[in-house]
């Protein structure tokens, strides 16, 4: 008897460690850290979520950069998203379905929704401060903290355009939601560091 | 008799020939082309900025043009240089939707629309 028990414990520890070793080393392939797992356990630790919508593609990138929705707190995506008549300045009115589409895609993955890193930065500096949703992503602190030593005399330069919201004008993989400062390439300048 | 009275008027509305109703059914020809190009290349001052189609597309609608703002490339309007031009009626009349209320600070007629898309057919 006492023989069984042992031994159906022993079966038990074997069976759940081999489930756990299974659990742990299961992935989309032999490897145990695939080269995707590697790359995306990065961009969450550095970036922000890349865009992924196709109507946001489109109607937003279509005349500006297609800005990540983890760089805004939701409650900014939704007065971005109910001023569209005057979009600093431009119309870019959606028709009723479109509108309700992207405010639904741009609140669900706003910043305070994200755990990649930039977005909880982002979020972070903007709590207690008197704009907690701000219209710009350039009147976020972090952001300004981070672009705080860029020259104006860089700024100015025609290729960036005299402003700071173009993101793709020095990051150059900004697109994937990746805003490190090795990848860092000003147009009609070149690499920065500082 | 009240609530029938709309509903009767919109019956005769739609019975009426296209003809009795303006801007409807407007035939692309040399003369809407013109007047298209004329309004293409027509300057106004909206909120301070003086503004017009050529603002972003430039006054030859066969090349690119670049967004004022953001700098972001257009691809030419001009059917004979971009295919991709007046395919979607979706995309056409978003599009003339924004971008009239932009440049002229009102939206476009049907006969202001009937003569850019006529000019930008043309060349």
């Amino acid at each position: 008897m006492k023989t069984l028990i042992f031994s159906t414990a022993a079966v038990a520890l074997v069976g759940t460690l081999g489930l756990g070793i299974q659990g742990a080393w299961s992935d989309d392939d032999d490897h145990s850290f695939s080269t995707a797992k590697w790359n995306k356990m990065k961009a969450r630790s550095t970036g922000v979520a890349a865009v992924t919508n196709a109507l946001y593609t489109e109607e937003c990138g279509s005349c500006h950069f297609a800005y990540p929705p983890g760089l805004l707190p939701a409650s900014s995506w939704q007065k971005v998203m109910a001023g569209l008549a005057d979009h600093f300045g431009d119309n870019a009115e959606l028709d009723a379905n479109e509108q309700q589409q992207l405010t639904e895609y741009l609140t669900n993955n706003a910043a305070d929704t994200s755990s990649y890193r930039r977005s909880r930065k982002i979020m972070n500096s903007l709590q207690n401060t008197n704009t907690p949703s701000p219209l710009r992503i350039t009147e976020i602190p972090y952001f300004r903290h981070e672009h705080r030593e860029i020259p104006k005399r860089i700024i100015n330069l025609p290729e960036v355009g005299g402003n700071l919201s173009q993101c793709n004008s020095c990051h150059q993989h900004a697109e994937k939601g990746s805003f490190n400062e090795d990848e860092i390439s000003i147009k009609g300048f070149g690499r920065w560091k500082d | 008799m009240k609530s029938i009275f709309p509903a009767l008027i919109a019956a005769a509305i739609t019975l009426l020939p296209n003809s009795a109703l303006p801007n409807t059914q407007i035939e692309p020809s040399a003369f809407t082309a013109k007047s298209g190009e004329k309004l293409w290349n027509q300057t106004q001052t909206i909120s301070g900025q003086v503004r017009s189609c050529a603002s972003c597309h430039t006054s030859d609608p066969r090349q690119a043009g670049k967004h004022i703002r953001t700098g972001k490339p257009i691809k030419p309007m001009a059917p004979s240089a971009n295919a991709e031009r007046f395919v979607d009626p979706k995309k056409v009349s978003k599009w003339f939707k924004r971008n009239c209320k932009w440049t002229l600070g009102r939206e476009c007629s049907e006969q202001e629309k009937a003569d850019i898309t006529s000019y930008l057919k043309s060349i």
